[in-house]
């Protein structure tokens, strides 16, 4: 990297110098065991990757030494969505090697997924040696290049006196601010140089310094606007759960403290206690009918690390639209991105909530409380509508019983749950409750099929003897199965509970609702059988075909030690309800399936996504 | 996606604002670590966000603290330029975003080189307009010469539509390079910081 180089070898030159760290004896390392001695004091216990040639001498060092935990995955992008789930069930920096050419790029939509959640993870790639960059050698990618738009940001290491500063500097980078993928490429040769190591102490960015303390005179404001609502609404997103778990105790605080009914986005899941009564439940295109109408009806709306996503939204110019917004959040690019608020502030979530409180406190502030009780009265008349209900069957397993009865069988346990993408996943979102934050990790930025699985993995390793279950698709399953061989070697338990329609069900669902009931590919014709499959992984194979079946069967997967797939049978006709419509409001909401003839999709909706 | 946003649709999804939303055109400051891959940085998250650019330059500027200076000139809503700016200064090594056009005065400034083609009638005309715009003349053969022009860039091009018809050949722009007036600076020379 041109812009260490002069720090680099300055550093290099005073690298027997005691640096906070243990000193290395003035000994000078490859840069292979350069990598590993920064990973080790990074505090980093396990990665999760795939050897090949540009990368066998960091395995080499790797061999060596008993620090750091190799995750032998089966495919480049389950390496980066296990350390996805790594890094969300800890909060801990997620760590990914992999190997240059097909193993980068494999990669990639691993990083991207991790870019659209903010996600820390630091993903070492292999690269050519440097003389044979741009030469289109053996497994050569422009790495760099190809991640530059999916990545936070990344470094291509040209000299190895800059390898340590660099990769304690991605760590730095990664878990700072909004956190995010950080990629690292790492040339052949440069993992053979020899070259001085420098700790992590010294290493403070040149740039990179976000904000996390807030305006006081922001705070002030807020606090102003809270005081004087009469119809409130608290908003809460990822960002509470990214900014660890005070932030959420102090969200929940602020509710205590407030009375305010509050919702959470997809990503905020467990930021806020679900058996709460002033949770709402979610928010967005399958969120609640409450929790959806109070977002449209409010007059004041704080919006805690969340940000406007178009799957909360709806449709933009009906958002909300007499409310004033105070939006929270540590990335200023995320401010009046996709609504005009009339607030922003920039800083760390857990931090503004802590200053809002002290205001609250200080000034013995209290709500409206006239407005208020009429305010919560609307929503328990909105809540009334009991948007959640389905017609319940004792022939046929609908596929919300299957989520209803895991919940209530496994809550105790407080389960990690993971999932695919599609129907299953907001099934899992609406009827199972979370009551703290790092338990739910599901890919909700770029949506990607084949998530879950190689998620539960790194859940799991992450979380020794916890139940860690992955509720899927028998489509988006596919896409990563051969993580169950990953799983059964390192002895992992995770539990996959295939909710098995053979549809693409939320494919299938937009194609009937959107394009006539033209169910253009959304059908799989030849589906594996689960429960040879699974055994034929080393793993247990589960079935259950009619609603009776389900209890027992999700007794048997959580009581065997083992890697379990339970195929669960369920009504291959069911549709994702409530729903908002795309280019519909939030008071435009569908609440079952007689509801749809009566507004069709406006053709301004169709062309969304 | 295709819901992207684009600029010129955009003011109509949000909720009624004061007034319709202008279209108007800003000339950003943006100072960077001079790193490999910077430019297609900055380059990258404007196309890849489907914003405009209507000029770019890039030079380093302090050598002793590795800084290069982008001037970059888009068009967009305020919101839309609001976004540019914000994106701008979340890139990694990006030090300082400044819109020259909302901070006050400021001088622009672009350079030009223009090859002219002509014998007789023509060949002295250019000279004399030449002479008109203060461009210097750099480089001269019997049936040519090439002018350098500084100035806005309306100016420039209106030197170009004039040397149309007395055999412009060929032309190369810098693109726009702007600095406050007054005696405030937007960073210290020498500092990393």
């Amino acid at each position: 990297m041109a812009q260490h180089k002069g720090k680099g070898r300055a550093a290099a030159a005073a690298a027997a110098k005691p640096d906070g760290q243990k000193p290395n004896g003035g000994r000078r390392m490859t840069g292979a065991e350069i990598v590993i001695r920064a990973l080790a004091d990074q505090g980093v216990d396990t990665v999760f990757g795939y050897p090949g040639g540009a990368v066998l001498p960091i395995y080499d060092a790797l061999f060596k030494q008993n620090s750091v935990r190799h995750v032998l995955v089966r495919h480049e992008q389950g390496a980066v969505h296990a350390a996805e789930g790594y890094a969300r069930s800890t909060g801990k920096v997620g760590v990914v090697l992999v190997t240059s050419g097909p193993g980068a790029t494999n990669a990639v939509t691993g990083l991207t997924d991790a870019l659209m959640d903010s996600v820390p993870i630091v993903c070492l790639t292999g690269q050519v040696p440097t003389h044979l960059i741009g030469n289109d050698a053996f497994q050569e990618a422009d790495t760099t290049g190809i991640t530059r738009p999916c990545t936070k940001h990344n470094y291509l290491i040209k000299d190895v006196n800059a390898m340590a500063r660099t990769l304690h500097e991605a760590f730095y980078v990664a878990r700072s601010g909004r956190p995010g993928p950080v990629v690292v490429d790492l040339p052949k040769d440069v993992q053979f140089a020899e070259g001085a190591y420098e700790g992590p102490a010294d290493v403070r960015h040149k740039t990179y310094r976000p904000q996390t303390e807030p305006d006081a005179e922001a705070v002030e404001r807020a606090v102003d606007l809270l005081e004087k609502a009469e119809r409130p609404i608290l908003y809460g997103g990822g960002g509470i759960i990214n900014s660890g778990p005070e932030a959420s105790r102090l969200f929940a605080e602020l509710v205590a403290a407030t009375g305010f009914p509050c919702t959470l986005t997809l990503m905020g899941l467990g930021a806020f206690p679900a058996s709460d009564k002033r949770f709402l439940g979610m928010v967005g295109m399958h969120g609640t009918y409450e929790a959806n109408w109070a977002m449209h009806d409010s007059d004041v709306m704080l919006a805690v690390g969340a940000r406007f996503d178009d799957r909360v939204t709806g449709r933009l110019a009906a958002f909300s639209p007499k409310s004033k917004k105070i939006h929270i959040d540590i990335d200023p690019s995320s401010i009046n991105k996709n609504v005009p608020v009339h607030l922003g502030i920039v800083g760390d979530c857990g931090t503004v909530l802590k200053r809002i409180l002290e205001s609250w406190k200080r000034r013995r502030a209290a709500p409206d409380h006239k407005a208020l009780s009429q305010w919560w009265k609307q929503i328990e008349h909105w809540r009334k509508r009991d948007c959640l209900r389905y017609i319940a069957s004792d022939k046929i397993i609908k596929p919300q019983y299957a989520i209803q009865r895991l919940f209530q069988l496994t809550k105790d346990r407080e389960p990690f749950i993971t999932t695919e993408v599609g129907q299953h996943q907001m099934w899992a979102a609406q009827f199972f409750g979370f009551e703290k934050p790092n338990h739910w990790m599901t890919s909700g930025g770029l949506g990607t099929m084949g998530y879950g699985l190689p998620a539960a993995v790194g859940v799991q390793m992450a979380n020794p003897g916890k139940l860690v279950i992955d509720i899927a698709g028998e489509a988006s399953i596919l896409m990563n199965i051969q993580e169950l061989s990953t799983a059964v070697q390192y002895r992992l338990p995770v539990k996959l509970y295939i909710i098995n329609n053979q549809w693409m069900g939320m494919v299938r669902q937009w194609q009937e609702l959107l394009h006539g009931g033209r169910y253009s590919e959304s059908y799989t014709e030849a589906l594996p059988d689960f429960v040879k499959l699974a055994e034929a992984f080393g793993c247990v194979g589960l079935r259950a075909e009619k609603p009776s079946d389900v209890d027992p069967v999700i007794k048997e997967m959580v009581k065997v030690d083992r890697p379990v797939v339970v195929d669960v049978r369920v009504d291959k006709t069911e549709n994702c309800f409530p729903m908002i419509p795309s280019g519909a409001a939030h008071n435009e909401m569908l609440l079952g399936p007689a509801d749809k003839a009566e507004k069709p999709v406006s053709e301004e909706g169709m062309v969304l996504v | 996606m295709s819901s992207r946003k684009k600029p010129a649709a955009a003011g109509s999804v949000y909720a009624p604002g004061p007034a319709e939303q202008k279209v108007a055109a800003h000339t950003i400051a943006v100072l960077v670590d001079n790193t490999p891959g910077i430019l297609a940085r900055v380059v990258g998250l404007f196309s890849g966000r489907g914003y405009n650019i209507e000029s770019l330059t890039v030079a380093e500027v302090d050598a002793k603290a590795n800084i290069s200076r982008i001037t970059v000139v888009t068009s967009g809503t305020p919101m839309i330029i609001e976004q540019i700016k914000n994106q701008l200064a979340r890139l990694v090594p990006v030090h300082t975003v400044h819109d020259l056009t909302l901070e006050g005065p400021h001088v622009e400034r672009e350079l030009m080189l223009v090859k002219v083609v002509g014998t007789g009638e023509h060949r002295v005309e250019s000279l004399r307009i030449a002479d008109i715009f203060r461009a210097r003349v750099v480089d001269s053969t019997t049936e040519s010469f090439v002018f350098e022009v500084t100035g806005s860039s309306e100016k420039l091009s209106a030197f170009v539509k004039l040397m149309e018809p007395l055999g412009l050949a060929e032309v190369s722009r810098t693109g726009v390079v702007a600095i406050s007036r007054g005696p405030t600076a937007i960073m210290k020379r020498g500092e990393a910081d």
